[in-house]
């Protein structure tokens, strides 16, 4: 892994984790909606060592966008080895059951653009044979919960997708990896009481580079709890499931 | 689906003004006073501070750092605190001259890890390195080079600043000078400083070549400053508080050795787990501490090439040791007195004396004549000394007042950073200038500091 392709360079924990990078001199080409806050993430990798930083805005969650962007990344950063998703959004569940607009919004950003722009990264590491396809879904994928399950489905719907895509892309020795963070503290999360289970955005990060790093890791939990806690949820029968209020 | 990609950007907007949803408490570094804030923001960007200062009703917020302002001066009680410390990203750093732009979050810590290796250092630190660049301005912090280099505000290149009346504003020596004078030990209260240009100053080694002399009296520090502020580039004394008006105590200085040593080992930052009960902290733990501290540093005073962390940073090696004053936190006391008023020095040490208070760690050091910009900035000529006190009520107020008297006296200051409890009259004795810093407040600005000290 000496090149990324990081989709969502502004989200928090992308930006650590981009740190992280930058630290072992990586060179990386960073995508996000927000061409100035792009440019001081940017700036801020230069001076902390990362070897080569390249910038691109556009709005990912539209898949008009997505063609130009992949044309861009292979003319500019063409001997990319890893792509790391790291974009998505919470809106509040509250506002999300009741309205059909801001669900769509959900899917489409969380499920949807992500599946769509996947596809065209897989085709082409797939026709290389090498690389790795990095993702960060959620462990709100795991089971559906009344308390965020909008979210969750779209996280769900690409931990499946992500299984097929691993198990298509195993046979060109391209590594898809799944990532499921517990609940981080970053500006995502901000509108939520941030309790005891929320991880710092530093810590995630380490353990995202470390299952980058680390060429045979296909799932990981951060903070790794999160592997138990969800084994144990999971494990609840669905009669009294729908009676907790988690 | 025309209105997918604007609705996250509604969430931006929403997440950037709002504020967080049930936040930690919020402390200073004595963790005295405690401060019940209304609502804390987190930014994380620098484009959400003109919004947040452009809604904020008037006197309402204050910027907060890394929270190592020891008294009230980084809390506003009752109002909001705006968390920067999330604005730390570096933005340029010229690797041939030495000047680093960033976001004014970022920790001098992150600055010497990138600037070390390059060759560069802090012109001025601290003596912590786990302070904002925005704090190390708002307070215009000094270290131990100040006979050499003066305050941190003398080695800017520029400011941006954040005002609720004026939008994000460039100031610098030459430009907007007025603004700039006054947010050099402004504390935090004419604007949010978003970012700052720093000269680093080249260095040939991440050592110091350090020496450690004992000294009996006021006369024989004053004798070793005289000598060593000639040839040291940084010096400063601990004294044992408990060896009565005559101290005993440890003169330190060094220079920056070459050579670089990129495999030596990082510190492992020990942390403490809880804050410490009363009892450890009584006069005859605090003296055997301070004894035990003499005695053992007065074994050889050879020089010795040190690393940079141990020599300026000693104490962040416990990475939270103000703990260790348990629940009633602390106070910091930190005066400066000209030097021809050395017997004030000594009533000083005297009273703490004679109240059986005693410090853990009393630091003495001979400020220059360097000027500052900063408008309210403290240092100044003369000797300042710096004294820990735990808590215990009343007692401890009651002393710090009659040192005030006694540093008042002899035209003297005490120092806003590392205050909680001087009152109006010694605020306005010390900074003379305050009535003209009025007029660069930002009106949506306000600190429980700045309420206490002009309250009429």
């Amino acid at each position: 892994m000496e090149k990324i392709v990081i989709l969502g360079a502004t989200s928090e924990i992308a930006q650590q984790t981009q740190r992280l990078l930058a630290g072992q001199q990586k060179e990386m080409l960073l995508v996000a909606r927000s061409a100035d806050r792009l440019q001081s993430v940017a700036a801020d990798l230069r001076v902390r060592g990362a070897k080569q930083v390249i910038e691109y805005a556009c709005d990912l969650a539209d898949v008009s966008q997505h063609a130009d962007l992949v044309s861009f990344v292979l003319q500019h950063f063409p001997e990319f080895d890893t792509v790391l998703l790291a974009y998505g959004t919470l809106l509040p569940q509250e506002k999300c059951r009741h309205s059909v607009e801001l669900s769509l919004s959900e899917w489409q950003t969380n499920f949807t653009s992500a599946a769509a722009l996947l596809t065209l990264f897989a085709d082409v590491l797939e026709q290389r044979g090498a690389g790795c396809i990095a993702v960060i879904t959620s462990v709100a994928g795991d089971r559906g919960r009344s308390s965020n399950y909008v979210y969750g489905a779209a996280k769900a719907g690409l931990n499946a997708f992500l299984q097929g895509l691993r198990g298509r892309l195993h046979r060109s020795k391209v590594r898809v990896l799944t990532i499921k963070p517990g609940p981080v503290k970053t500006p995502m999360t901000s509108d939520m009481p941030q309790g005891g289970l929320f991880a710092d955005p530093v810590d995630v990060a380490a353990d995202i580079c470390g299952a980058l790093e680390n060429g045979r890791k296909e799932m990981i939990y951060t903070p790794a709890r999160w592997r138990y806690i969800m084994g144990a949820i999971n494990l609840v029968p669905e009669k009294i499931f729908k009676r907790l209020s988690i | 689906m025309t209105t997918v990609s604007s609705v996250p950007r509604e969430v931006d907007r929403i997440a950037a003004i709002r504020p967080l949803e049930r936040p930690p408490e919020y402390f200073s570094w004595g963790r005295y006073p405690r401060a019940q804030h209304d609502s804390i923001f987190k930014a994380y960007w620098t484009d959400q501070l003109e919004p947040i200062l452009a809604a904020a009703r008037p006197e309402s917020c204050l910027p907060f750092g890394l929270g190592r302002s020891y008294g009230d001066s980084c809390l506003n009680s009752g109002r909001s605190l705006i968390d920067c410390s999330r604005l730390d990203r570096m933005l340029s750093f010229d690797r041939e001259t030495g000047r680093l732009w960033c976001e004014a979050g970022v920790s001098l810590a992150e600055i010497l890890r990138v600037a070390v290796p390059a060759g560069w250092f802090l012109p001025v630190t601290p003596g912590t390195q786990f302070v904002t660049l925005g704090g190390a301005i708002a307070n215009d912090v000094h270290g131990k080079n100040h006979h050499r280099a003066g305050t941190f505000g003398l080695h800017l290149a520029k400011l941006h600043v954040c005002r609720s009346d004026a939008g994000v504003v460039e100031c610098s020596p030459w430009e907007n000078t007025d603004l700039f004078c006054a947010t050099v030990g402004g504390l935090g209260l004419t604007g949010v400083i978003l970012a700052a240009e720093i000269q680093l100053k080249p260095i040939q080694g991440d050592e110091i070549e350090a020496e450690a002399i004992p000294f009996q009296s006021i006369a024989g520090f004053q004798a070793l400053a005289e000598e060593s502020d000639k040839t040291f580039e940084y010096t400063v004394a601990w004294i044992d508080t408990f060896s009565g008006e005559q101290p005993r105590g440890i003169f330190y200085r060094g220079n920056h050795a070459a050579g670089f040593h990129p495999d030596r080992k990082k510190r492992s930052g020990v942390k403490v787990p809880f804050a410490a009960p009363d009892f450890l902290l009584n006069r005859y733990g605090l003296k055997l501490f301070n004894s035990t501290y003499h005695w053992w540093k007065s074994r050889r005073s050879a020089a010795s090439n040190v690393s940079v962390d141990s020599f300026f940073y000693p104490l962040d090696a416990i990475r939270n040791w103000n703990l260790l004053y348990g629940s009633r936190g602390f106070l910091q006391y930190q005066c400066v007195i000209p030097e021809s008023r050395c017997d004030a020095l000594q009533e000083i040490l005297a009273g703490i004396n004679r109240d059986g208070m005693g410090s853990f760690l009393a630091v003495l050091k001979r400020f220059g004549s360097v000027r500052s910009p900063g408008m309210m900035s403290f240092p100044r000529p003369g000797l300042t000394l710096a004294l820990d006190l735990p808590m215990r009520g009343d007692n401890t107020l009651r002393l710090l007042d009659q040192l005030d008297e006694i540093v008042v006296q002899a035209g003297g200051a005490v120092y806003p950073a590392k205050d909680a409890r001087m009152s109006p009259e010694t605020f306005a004795a010390s900074f003379p200038a305050a009535s003209e810093f009025r007029r660069f407040l930002d009106p949506a600005l306000s600190s429980s500091f700045w309420r206490r000290v002009t309250r009429s």
